[in-house]
């Protein structure tokens, strides 16, 4: 590993992106994730990739639809309301079967909202964000060299599984800072030759290739759906990641993702030093759901305790996950406001943690 | 840190640590018995902001002066700060500028006002560890942007590398070597190493101790 930097997450996301090979972006400023298009602007002009600001959210998604389309690795960033704006674009581009990398940098909501950080999208994002029957990968990390490592990841299962891959952070880990640290290899930009399906010239040498979400005779529409979720069967399956910590022996197990789950760990880790048997989940992929590792981690609870910054929304999944094994409860701070680890603390104990 | 002006203006490339250096500033300069006005000028930033310490500045008598803008029904800064006046009161003045020639400008603004005040610094914050000034003469680069951009030019420099949590005395004196080179490029005297309790390497010149202010929430504990 080379040497270390202090980086913003947001940062942290562009450098891994252009070191995925990321040739193309295309964004439009919104707080708290305009560090990712003020740092490719600088750096990919340096690379030999392009930078472009759209006129606007919906043109950028739908550059990335095309520039996806030719089978160069692209991404855009927005944050919550942006990304509302780009839900038309994110259902064409899964409905084209055309891999990209998607950045939500979650703020406050509805409507404009605040700028604070919230982790009120889970349901937007995990469900596909658009219309129509289909789903994207969703990744949720929790630290800044988490982040840059799942960018990685998300252009390597976009273009593995051939659909739009989200990186899913929220404000506060989008402007915090920590030590990160890239490999020293070399920036290659994307090229499309391992992609025979691109729509990228065939110089009268082959069929040439149709970019297309259109399907007007039901039976053929339904066909491409029924052929997609075989390959999210194949997902769901394969590319689960979950974290657990003392969840072995704990009566309550705290779950959480993104920058929440740095917040219940930090209770968790009080809570076992008041001697309560507590522990902490953390899915780390939101879409596919870790169903099995949450069953497991949570085999020798009396009570599942989920954490966001929502109303609660992840907990829907938590409950299907477990199909209602156990009792679920709920504790979140919305609107921009960030859960305290003391008082996530104090709702392990409301819930019996120190019986 | 030594020889602390009546004003000091505080500028740096994003994420070198202006605001925690900011902070410990003011609290040094009241816990000296001075009377301390610090305004928080950053209109880049919407996170990890001077106006944070809001209550700990209240406890200490400090004044706190920020744009209308993060934390606000704004979101885009409103700047309403009569520095004139405030320089008059004889308040020791600290001046939290946001990051790089973009954050500068705000200060720009009050250049000819600076300009006029005999008794001012004007320090740049280095960090060796960001990653878009690892190298001197990348820092000095975006110094000479600032200054170009805000019309004032620096009288300091102000070594605050640091990796954040991952800090160790030898991460500071990996540093020493370049902020003495920022300092030869740009012809200004180094004014402070800033380090963590722990964390001061024994020949670091200008030694200031820091205490880490802006930090997570889940650091708090």
């Amino acid at each position: 590993m080379a040497e270390k930097s202090l980086m913003k997450g947001n940062e942290a996301l562009a450098e891994a992106a252009l070191r995925a090979g990321c040739k193309c972006f295309f964004g439009y400023p919104i707080t708290p994730q305009t560090e990712i298009a003020a740092y490719l602007s600088k750096r990919m002009p340096k690379v030999g990739g392009v930078f472009l600001q759209a006129e606007s959210e919906v043109a950028a998604i739908n550059m990335v639809y095309g520039c996806a389309g030719s089978g160069i690795r692209c991404m855009t960033s927005s944050s919550s309301p942006g990304i509302s704006l780009k839900s038309e674009g994110i259902s064409y581009i899964a409905g084209a079967d055309l891999p990209c990398v998607i950045i939500d940098v979650m703020r406050g909501g509805p409507g404009l909202g605040g700028i604070q950080p919230s982790q009120a999208d889970y349901y937007q994002i995990t469900k596909g964000v658009g219309h129509g029957d289909y789903n994207i990968i969703v990744l949720a990390p929790s630290t800044v060299q988490e982040m840059a490592d799942s960018v990685t990841k998300a252009f390597d299962l976009a273009d593995k599984y051939r659909m739009p891959a989200v990186v899913l952070a929220d404000g506060l880990l989008g402007q915090m800072m920590e030590p990160v640290a890239f490999d020293d290899a070399e920036i290659v930009m994307s090229d499309a030759s391992k992609k025979p399906w691109a729509a990228n010239g065939h110089g009268n040498k082959r069929k040439h290739n149709i970019i297309n979400s259109l399907y007007l005779q039901a039976p053929e529409l339904e066909k491409t759906i029924v052929d997609r979720y075989e390959r999210y069967a194949e997902i769901e399956k394969n590319e689960t990641v979950a974290v657990s910590d003392y969840c072995d022996d704990a009566e309550i197990v705290v779950v959480a993702y993104g920058s929440t789950a740095r917040l219940a760990k930090s209770a968790v880790d009080e809570a076992r030093k008041q001697g309560i048997k507590a522990g902490a989940f953390r899915p780390v992929t939101l879409y596919p759901f870790p169903k099995n590792e949450l069953n497991e981690a949570v085999k020798n609870a009396k009570k599942v305790l989920v954490v966001e910054m929502s109303m609660g929304q992840m907990v829907d999944d938590v409950k299907l996950a477990i199909n209602c094994s156990k009792p679920v409860e709920f504790f979140g701070r919305t609107g921009g406001v960030i859960p305290a680890p003391a008082e996530i603390l104090a709702k392990i104990k409301e819930m019996g943690g120190n019986d | 840190m030594r020889d602390i002006r009546k004003l000091t203006i505080i500028t740096g490339h994003y994420g070198s640590g202006k605001t925690n250096f900011s902070v410990n500033l003011a609290l040094d300069t009241a816990a000296a018995g001075n009377r301390c006005t610090i305004i928080d000028l950053d209109i880049v930033n919407p996170y990890f902001r001077t106006a944070d310490f809001r209550d700990m500045f209240g406890e200490k008598n400090i004044e706190l002066l920020s744009p209308v803008y993060a934390n606000t029904n704004l979101d885009i800064p409103s700047l309403n700060i009569p520095l004139q006046s405030i320089l008059e009161s004889g308040n020791n003045v600290i001046i939290d500028v946001g990051g790089d020639d973009e954050g500068a400008k705000a200060l720009g603004r009050f250049a000819p006002t600076i300009r006029e005040f005999p008794d001012t610094d004007m320090l740049y914050v280095i960090n060796k560890y960001r990653y878009l000034t690892k190298e001197a003469e990348e820092a000095v680069q975006i110094m000479r942007e600032i200054e170009y951009s805000c019309g004032l030019m620096h009288t300091g420099i102000v070594n605050n590398s640091s990796l954040g949590t991952e800090t160790t005395s030898q991460t500071v004196k990996d540093s020493l070597a370049y902020a003495d080179k920022v300092s030869e490029l740009s012809g200004l005297p180094l004014r402070a190493t800033c380090a963590v309790e722990g964390a001061m390497p024994d020949n670091a010149p200008e030694p200031y101790v820091i205490k880490r202010y802006v930090r997570t929430l889940w650091e708090n504990q």
